[in-house]
């Protein structure tokens, strides 16, 4: 699932731009080492081909509902990590400008909840340990499902993280954790279906075009390490919706200890004159909370509500932003008036 | 992300062919502005509403100027919506603090912020869309590469523009094929689709060997030549600062609120 612009904060946008940005870098450099020749159109192609495997679905036994290929895992698994995360992020990039999927504050966030851990978490912690060399068969399959929920929860679980620490939505954090984990549980399982679909046909129809031994495997001694650090991430989920449904005082609290808010309702005003004070001393929440607006204005008969709150600034905040709205409208009516000619133009 | 919307992005192309002053401004240009458009635009107090309005000019001047056509910004921002509307939809049902009087009618800072949420995602998308709509992706990727981005990804971006559409044809005859065998059943097993999808993927994967060897013989060496060789005019500058002055501007005060005030006082 997408996070978008209109969920997040200046704040946390810029600072998964500059995770995800660091990510690029990276994998960019790593690229130009491993010296493959045909390694940028088959990028190229291959970030179309997630486009496109999207137009045909599948069945899913026994629900009437289908499903289709999202694309992380296969990605890696035919790239390796590195050129699976730069093809991740170039396919989100052109979702953000062109389908208008995301966005580009929050394109950030989308590369790292989409390509980071389907490429550097799930692929070389899960599947390989899980899969070892195998692309077909029961082992392989059951890998590919496994590592594409795990991949997918941790995504939906740091999109529920971005949404709380932007603090714009006012979605309770165990509330949402509740929500998302379960449907990308679901997302999961047939993505990790697909997948293995799609790997164990390519295994049998041209085991060449599997790259088995580009990648140094795993050393086999960290491996039971790497299963355990996999199984914990896959568990940790499971563990903090259960938390949050039978503690949700305590988790909320510890949110709140974290980020500076406190998503439970208080309806005494003293609770949240100190979050106010809080809130403003916390970096990394600028601006966050309630705006004293327009400091003259007198609070005529608001001293039961908000401190914001008079009947003067609401009223001309409503008539000047229809105005303001009106105007908007005349000057993109005027221009496209003045404008010569149709967007194509002789073509 | 539908199949409906394949035929868009095409069009995309169309509008970014166009000329107009908004065409013409560099690329880099438009880019920052845009970038420090949307960070100022997200960076409000979440119950923000009238201060937003006001910025709704800059797409709509980008948009007007550029000839872009305007109900399919619309169409896009629907198809791109529910998250975002999602989401937000559960703000008046959580927080039910009244927060502003207009008259007699007392408004929750709920619905506030859910205002302010649909409010920023029309501006955010909106930008976004227009941005790539007067620029087009093959001068926003060059301005991008000198403004910094990594050339393996401004490659890959280029690369992968460039064969969405052929491969997505491929995809569609295939479904097309699949429709008309399918005796009105939907979706496939996932036998079959694992083989049609895998067929495709092999496909592709052909395609991209053929595509590097043409590549070699045209002498390709790492970067995808583009004719575009913008320079950074004054135009553009001003530009840039004039943006980032109104932005500053309607950031540190409420335009709508200020002209609200202006007309009301002149009515009384």
């Amino acid at each position: 699932m997408h996070m978008a612009d209109a969920l997040i904060s200046p704040a946390v946008g810029g600072a998964f731009w500059a995770v995800s940005g660091g990510l690029i870098v990276y994998c960019a450099r790593k690229i130009k080492q491993t010296l493959r020749e045909n390694l940028v159109p088959m990028m190229g192609v291959l970030g179309a081909f997630i486009f496109a495997a999207q137009m045909l679905n599948f069945s899913i036994p026994g629900t009437g509902s289908s499903g289709h290929l999202g694309g992380g895992l296969i990605l890696t698994i035919l790239l390796g990590p590195h050129a699976a995360f730069i093809v991740m992020a170039s396919v989100l990039t052109v979702q953000a400008l062109f389908f208008a999927d995301g966005g580009l504050l929050a394109l950030g966030c989308n590369i790292f909840n989409l390509g980071f851990f389907p490429a550097f978490v799930a692929y070389p912690l899960i599947y390989r340990a899980l899969a070892k060399d195998r692309r077909d068969g029961a082992r392989a399959s059951w890998a590919a499902v496994v590592a594409a929920v795990a991949g997918l929860e941790l995504g939906a679980f740091f999109v529920v993280l971005q949404t709380q620490l932007s603090g714009i939505s006012e979605l309770p954090f165990g509330a949402f954790v509740l929500m998302m984990l379960p449907i990308h549980l679901a997302i999961g399982v047939v993505e990790g279906l697909a997948t293995a679909a799609v790997v164990s046909f390519v295994a049998k129809a041209r085991p060449e075009a599997l790259p088995a031994a580009v990648y140094a495997p795993t050393p086999g001694r960290l491996r039971p390490v790497l299963i355990g650090f996999a199984v914990a991430a896959l568990l940790f989920g499971g563990v903090a919706s259960w938390f949050a449904s039978t503690h949700p005082d305590g988790l909320e609290w510890s949110m709140f200890k974290v980020s500076g808010k406190e998503k439970l309702e208080a309806p005494s005003g003293g609770i949240h004159e100190t979050l106010a004070g809080i809130q403003e001393k916390t970096a990394f929440l600028p601006n966050y909370g309630f705006k004293t607006a327009e400091g003259e204005s007198a609070p005529e008969e608001a001293a039961a509500a908000w401190p914001a709150v008079s009947a003067g600034t609401s009223v001309s905040g409503v008539v000047g932003g229809i105005l303001t709205l009106a105007a908007a409208g005349i000057v993109g009516l005027a221009l496209r008036a003045r404008a010569p000619r149709a967007v194509g133009g002789n073509g | 992300m539908e199949s409906a919307t394949w035929p868009d992005i095409g069009r995309m192309d169309d509008w970014a062919r166009g000329d107009s002053p908004a065409h013409r401004l560099d690329a880099r240009a438009k880019a920052v502005a845009t970038l420090a458009f949307i960070v100022v635009v997200m960076s409000f107090p979440r119950r923000e509403v009238s201060a937003l309005v006001p910025f709704l000019l800059y797409p709509v001047v980008l948009t007007s100027v550029s000839r872009i056509p305007i109900g399919e910004i619309f169409r896009k921002m629907l198809v791109a919506s529910p998250f975002a509307v999602f989401v937000g939809m559960f703000n008046p049902l959580l927080d039910r603090q009244p927060a502003a009087v207009v008259g007699t009618i007392v408004i929750s800072g709920g619905w506030l912020s859910f205002a302010s949420i649909l409010l920023r995602f029309v501006l955010t998308v909106w930008a976004a869309l227009a941005l790539v709509g007067c620029t087009g992706i093959y001068r926003l990727v060059a301005g991008l590469e000198r403004l910094g981005l990594p050339r393996v990804f401004a490659v890959q971006l280029l690369f992968l523009y460039r064969y969405l559409f052929v491969i997505a044809n491929e995809g569609a005859r295939m479904k097309r094929g699949v429709d008309a065998r399918a005796g009105g059943k939907k979706a496939l097993t996932l036998r079959v689709y694992g083989s049609l999808i895998g067929h495709l993927l092999l496909r592709s994967m052909d395609r991209a060997e053929r595509v590097h060897r043409a590549m070699l013989a045209r002498g390709y060496e790492g970067r995808v030549a583009t004719l575009d060789r913008s320079r950074f005019r004054a135009d553009d500058g001003f530009f840039v600062f004039g943006c980032l002055t109104a932005f500053g501007v309607a950031r540190a005060w409420n335009l709508s609120a200020a002209i609200g005030r202006l007309v009301l006082g002149a009515a009384a």
